[in-house]
């Protein structure tokens, strides 16, 4: 038996209506208060006015969001790359696993708030905090994932793999690393959106750019609607990267949506 | 010749005994089932011949690894591998390289009804298609020993009748020697040339019966002595079970 997996969330766009329709009315809501209110745009600015400084600080904005991309990026590679080893070994050696297991999750336990700080005064404003940090906070969902996704396999196909006279390693190859694929994906999907929040965090504690920067000048010369011109754009960072990773699981595992349509 | 022997097999699972001296042989081009109560250990034969459960008592002479192939109860396609891959798995791990592994598949798709299905995935088959899939995935090892662990048990009555009609015909035409478990006395009687029946745990031989009618057998009028054997089967499995009025 297949054990259930999370699958993949909204099917085509006719889904997605009374979402899209439930963030715009949020919108219009915020948009007549503050014009009804008079509140001061040093409080609380109106969404037209964040999307106004969208537009006037564009070039600014890119700019800031490139560091911002590239700390993701390495540090989710890096974390990949150590979550998917280190998930190997772990699955060749049970013994391992239960020696490292508990201090990967206390590495979950750490604030962020205490130890970027640190990992700063360490490693400096260059990309290797940032990248440490991102890592720091996706590596452990991912190797959960595969770890869990490993385990999942149906342990008629290895008995039936096993008679065919097939070693640990073919197991592994043809067995539990498919297996763990629907895994992977889930987990991909929420660190791919950590990532994102971890970078932008790394920066805001020090860097010389990125969007954490702009937060942080924004918020330091009372600027909330350039803050939330920030925010969007690093929502819509997370986003896309969520689209692009969705993309790539429908492609990949092709074969889970035909089981569902069953 | 025996192709498989099994000599005063005993298994202890923990403090359970599951088998307990166990005789049987399978000789070469013969059909031999073992039948038994549900939980009496058939199962457990089939796990110490392919090696996922180690000998403890006993002697398994005319084996090796190598000398079987399996078919476990449900079919363990794998979900992610098209069916041709999924044929192909066996020989795959013999190391057989993929286009030769290909071909050697191709040869049997015919015979098994496969040939349109090739590309698609385990999941767009049904469950009697499957079962075919997985089937072929057994013989095509090349095995000396066909190991059959119920292979229609989880198909519904219908898919079940037709694939033991289909299955009948297949191996009437190619005679693989096979070993087979079930606890359904009408297929057993259908399909073997031996039954062997399995007390309740632990398990040992209460019974060797010799089917000799002539095949097919499936897909025409029962006789009277398919109905003896069957009547005999059946109490001999009852009495076991502590049903019998």
């Amino acid at each position: 038996m297949q054990r259930p997996v999370p699958r993949q969330a909204g099917r085509g766009l006719v889904h997605g209506i009374p979402a899209v329709l439930s963030v715009a009315s949020a919108f219009v809501i915020w948009e007549i208060y503050v014009r009804l209110s008079g509140i001061s745009p040093l409080m609380l600015p109106a969404p037209s006015r964040v999307l106004d400084q969208i537009m006037l600080n564009r070039a600014l904005l890119w700019d800031n969001t490139v560091p911002t991309l590239k700390a993701t990026f390495a540090g989710f590679s890096l974390s990949l790359t150590v979550a998917f080893s280190l998930s190997v070994v772990l699955d060749f050696m049970p013994r391992v696993r239960r020696a490292l297991f508990p201090i990967f999750v206390v590495s979950q336990t750490l604030p962020l708030v205490a130890i970027a700080p640190l990992v700063v005064l360490w490693f400096g404003f260059d990309l290797t905090p940032k990248v440490l940090l991102v890592a720091l906070v996706t590596f452990f969902p991912m190797l959960v994932a595969l770890v869990d996704g490993y385990a999942s396999t149906d342990p008629e196909i290895e008995d039936l793999m096993r008679s065919m006279g097939a070693s640990r390693t073919d197991i592994f190859r043809s067995a539990r690393f498919p297996s763990a694929m629907p895994y992977f994906f889930a987990g991909l999907r929420i660190s791919i959106t950590y990532a994102v929040v971890a970078a932008i965090f790394a920066e805001y504690v020090g860097a010389r750019a990125g969007l954490g920067i702009v937060i942080l000048n924004a918020k330091n010369s009372f600027r909330p609607d350039l803050v939330l011109a920030a925010v969007v754009i690093s929502s819509l960072l997370t986003l896309v990267l969520f689209a692009a990773t969705a993309m790539l699981q429908r492609i990949v595992l092709r074969w889970r949506d035909l089981e569902e349509r069953r | 010749m025996n192709l498989l022997e099994l000599n005063h097999v005993s298994v202890t699972l923990g403090d359970t005994a599951v088998l307990n001296d166990i005789n049987l042989h399978v000789a070469e081009g013969e059909f031999v089932s073992i039948l038994g109560p549900s939980g009496a250990g058939k199962s457990t034969i089939f796990r110490l011949l392919t090696g996922t459960l180690p000998l403890q008592d006993g002697a398994i002479t005319g084996a090796g690894q190598n000398s079987f192939a399996f078919m476990p109860q449900r079919d363990a396609l794998m979900p992610w591998r098209r069916i041709i891959d999924n044929l192909t798995l066996g020989l795959e791990v013999q190391g057989v390289p993929r286009k030769k592994a290909r071909a050697q598949v191709t040869l049997l798709l015919e015979d098994f009804g496969l040939e349109c299905f090739t590309s698609h995935y385990p999941a767009q088959l049904s469950g009697g298609m499957r079962q075919r899939a997985a089937l072929l995935r057994t013989i095509v090892q090349g095995r000396p020993v066909q190991l059959l662990d119920e292979p229609f048990g989880a198909l519904d009555a219908l898919t079940r009748t037709q694939m033991q009609t289909w299955f009948e015909a297949r191996w009437q035409a190619a005679r693989w020697t096979t070993l087979l478990v079930t606890h359904d006395v009408r297929e057993a009687v259908a399909l073997s040339d031996r039954i062997y029946v399995l007390s309740r745990r632990p398990a040992h031989v209460i019974a060797e019966i010799t089917v000799p009618i002539p095949r097919p057998r499936l897909g025409r009028p029962i006789c009277a002595q398919v109905h003896a054997i069957e009547a005999q089967l059946l109490e001999t499995l009852l009495d076991q079970t502590g049903e019998k009025p």
